[in-house]
């Protein structure tokens, strides 16, 4: 049984046998994963030990106290939050050896070639066509994604495409990891309201992928998605953070050190949007400890949708409060960055990034949806689209 | 009784407008023209100030204006507004001139001046940050200091500056005049920080009258920002019903799903309350009316939030599309987000409603027992 102690131990050594001083980085980071205590929730060689999800905070504040390096989940946060528990779910042995370690580290980026021109909201109705060649037994390729985060920064990308055009939209697709260094990738930066082009727009072109980065079965592709969207809604909803965490710190602490800013109306406001944040993370608390204690809630299903509306009204308020300054931006230059940044730059680039809060992973239209039918068990809408082939969906 | 209709002479003027600007301020062309060096289009400008006259609505013809009011002006604006074109209308042909006109009957200086507004040849603006409301102090600056975010200086020729000595016109090519372009968050309407290092002026009036007309001037302008956020608003609704009409998903189009109709239902609600708001100030300050400082107070507390709340709905029930620079909707978000700063915020006219009808706030905050 690896308890609380026994992780602190193995921690321990591994910082003995690989210091953080003079070690680099990377060096550091594969020591870990191979110690297991990447994820200690992991299998033993996949990263982790096998332990319970509930004591990787121990192994992590060992490691802060020792200020060793950490991976960054701004760049890679595609890989950790969305791809790997996919492979971990749906992989054969060799993707899960090939892929988790690399993706962990850092050394490999991730995207998700998820969303199309004609399917957003209505992911199932996806276009890309993924044809089986005979002679090879490869798949290739052809379609277009869009709104692709990191994909020009990408080595893998999840990928799901359309394998059967005549059975239902749902049963019709399969589920693959594209090697994003394929000839037939190519990526067009999208830019975006910030001004940067976080996200892309990719064209597939007879790009080759071996049925050995097919994840899971053939028609099966909906299924193992569905693992990778609420993965998804976790990773933008459900990180851990202190009191004062995410969106409501910056505001926080400007009107602590801007007294000259501060009016009547504005500080209901702000106190308002204070107790919310502040009841979010609690709420955030409670939903892990239902998780450990082997309850998981559905309010999970929620945390998204509260997260995205407290950092848009968050913001928005932080641009009033700075008033002549809340009129000014930091930088229009349109440059492709290199991570995904919520809370970063200033309070107009947070107002503007923060939009996208509600409409990516899900749109909270359609979170609200799932939380009415899934949780509530309200009959959803007249669907007419269920029972037909995809080939045969208006478009 | 208050006319919060719009005549047919309006009417008229609206369709004049909204053809030039759907002929010269197209998306493409907008997004190109924000980022260059010149986000002012000076044949835009010189077609609707001058050609079609806009410039001088406020002006009396004797002063060489066209003699029409804040009800025709505002109609621009809610054009304007409609369209985001980065043109000086509110800042030279509403506020400026509002108050060069206060001053025109004593200072023949003034008075040539807004004739100069008027036609269209010279573009002025008050030196006063963009967020300076009318109710509050006047800022001044001296003919050496600095004033930041002041709106469309880079377009100006001349700027109003409200000094302790008085209201001084000064030329932006002048010595000791720095005009510096800012980063602005509505790259629409950019601002400036403005330098005076000991500059020459023509003094226009005294400190008293300097104020008074000053606070004429923003007071007009609060008002008629009312109509450029009700036609900001106006576009953000047609925009999302069209596209959510045309986008299907789910085998059927996305606005059919009643919670996106309701939501657009509810905002085509706030657009109307808006315009009757709007279209109050525009008529109290055409007609010099006794309350115009509650009608504006009341349209300025509330059309920003509509504004702001129909651009953020746009951009939400666009989906992705609108998180993109390409697609207009970001610029609307920006002017929107921009205004509900401009001449005041929101909370600012509630605290002058709170006055103007004797709702106080309480005396002194309680503190809780201990
Ligand atoms: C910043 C950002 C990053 C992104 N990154 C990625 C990425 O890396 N990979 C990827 O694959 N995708 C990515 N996306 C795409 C994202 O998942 C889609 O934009 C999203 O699913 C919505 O799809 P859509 O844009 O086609 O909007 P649409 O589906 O067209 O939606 C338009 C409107 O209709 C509403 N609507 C749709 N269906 C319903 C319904 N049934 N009931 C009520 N309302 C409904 C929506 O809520 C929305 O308001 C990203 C998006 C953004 C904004």
């Amino acid at each position: 049984m690896t308890d609380a102690t026994e992780l602190r131990r193995r921690t321990q050594e591994l910082l003995r046998a690989h210091p953080v001083a003079t070690t680099e980085p990377t060096d550091f980071l594969k020591a870990r994963f191979d110690a297991g205590l990447a994820w200690v929730h992991y299998p033993v060689g996949l990263g982790g030990l096998d332990a319970p999800r509930s004591l990787q905070p121990v192994v992590d504040a060992e490691l802060e106290a020792a200020d060793a390096p950490g991976n960054d989940p701004r760049k890679i946060g595609i890989g950790l939050g969305m791809a790997a528990p996919t492979v971990l779910g749906y992989g054969t042995d060799e993707q899960k050896q090939r892929f988790l370690r690399p993706l962990w580290v850092g050394e490999e980026v991730w995207c998700q070639l998820f969303s199309e021109p004609g399917a957003g909201s209505d992911l199932a109705a996806l276009a890309t066509r993924a044809v089986r060649d005979e002679d090879s037994g490869d798949w290739i390729v052809n379609g277009q994604k869009v709104w692709t985060s990191s994909a020009h920064l990408a080595r893998w990308a999840i990928l799901i495409a359309r394998t059967d055009p005549d059975v239902p939209k749902h049963r019709g697709i399969t589920y693959f990891i594209c090697d994003m260094t394929d000839p037939g990738v190519e990526v067009r930066p999208l830019r975006q309201i910030t001004g940067e082009a976080e996200f892309n727009e990719v064209f597939l072109t007879d790009v080759r992928i071996p049925d050995a980065h097919r994840l899971g079965a053939v028609g099966d592709g909906w299924k193992v998605a569905q693992t990778t969207l609420n993965n998804e809604r976790v990773a933008i909803g459900g990180a851990r953070i202190p009191r004062e965490g995410g969106m409501i710190g910056p505001i926080a602490q400007t009107w602590r050190e801007r007294p000259e800013l501060r009016t009547h109306d504005l500080h209901q406001r702000l106190l308002t949007l204070w107790v919310e944040a502040e009841v979010a993370r609690l709420t955030g608390e409670r939903l892990r400890q239902q998780l450990v204690a082997g309850h998981p809630g559905p309010e999970g299903a929620g945390m998204k949708l509260t997260f995205a509306r407290l950092n848009q009204e968050i913001s928005g308020l932080e641009v009033e409060l700075l008033g002549d300054e809340g009129l000014l931006y930091s930088d229009w230059t349109m440059r492709r960055p290199d991570l995904v940044d919520f809370t970063g730059r200033d309070a107009g680039y947070r107002y503007l990034r923060s939009k996208g809060n509600s409409i990516e992973g899900g749109t909270s239209e359609v979170l609200l949806n799932i939380v009415a039918e899934r949780v509530l068990g309200l009959p959803s809408e007249p669907r007419n689209d269920k029972d037909v082939a995809w080939k045969d969906l208006a478009r | 009784m208050t006319d919060l209709l719009y005549t047919e002479t309006e009417d008229d003027l609206r369709s004049a407008v909204r053809s030039l600007l759907s002929d010269r301020a197209d998306t493409p062309s907008l997004l190109a023209r924000i980022e260059s060096d010149t986000p002012y289009d000076p044949q835009l400008w010189k077609s609707l100030a001058t050609e079609m006259g806009a410039a001088g609505l406020l002006v009396p013809e004797e002063l060489g204006g066209q003699g029409a009011t804040h009800r025709e002006a505002a109609v621009v604006l809610e054009e304007l507004g409609r369209s985001v074109a980065p043109v000086p209308y509110l800042t030279s042909a509403v506020i400026a001139t509002e108050t060069l006109l206060d001053l025109a009957g004593e200072s023949a200086d003034a008075a040539e001046l807004v004739g100069a507004l008027a036609a269209g040849r010279t573009v002025a603006v008050l030196a006063v940050p963009l967020s300076a409301a009318p109710g509050g102090p006047v800022p001044l600056t001296g003919l050496t200091g600095r004033v930041t975010g002041v709106a469309d200086a880079a377009a100006a020729q001349v700027l109003l500056v409200p000094t302790a000595d008085g209201l001084y016109a000064v030329g932006t090519s002048a010595p000791g005049v720095t005009v510096d372009a800012l980063t602005p968050l509505d790259l629409t309407r950019p601002l400036a920080a403005v330098t005076f290092d000991g500059a020459a002026g023509t003094l226009l009036a005294d400190a008293a009258a300097s104020e008074a007309a000053v606070r004429r001037g923003l007071l007009a302008g609060a008002g008629l920002l009312a109509s450029e956020q009700l036609g900001l608003a106006e576009w953000c609704l047609e925009e999302t019903v069209r596209h959510t009409r045309e986008r299907h998903q789910f085998n059927r189009p996305v606005g059919g799903f009643q919670s996106l109709k309701h939501r657009m239902a509810q905002l085509w609600l706030e657009v109307v309350s808006a315009r009757a708001a709007a279209r109050n100030a525009a008529d109290a300050l055409a007609t010099g009316d006794p309350e115009t400082a509650l009608a504006v107070a009341v349209a300025q507390a509330y059309c920003g939030k509509v504004a702001v709340h129909a651009a953020e709905e746009c951009i939400q029930l666009h989906g992705g599309i609108g998180m993109t620079w390409e697609h207009p909707a970001h610029l609307y978000l920006k002017r929107a987000k921009s205004d509900a700063i401009a001449l005041g915020s929101a909370g600012h006219h509630r605290d002058a409603v709170a006055e103007l009808v004797d709702l106080r706030a309480p005396a002194k905050s309680m503190s809780p027992r201990g």
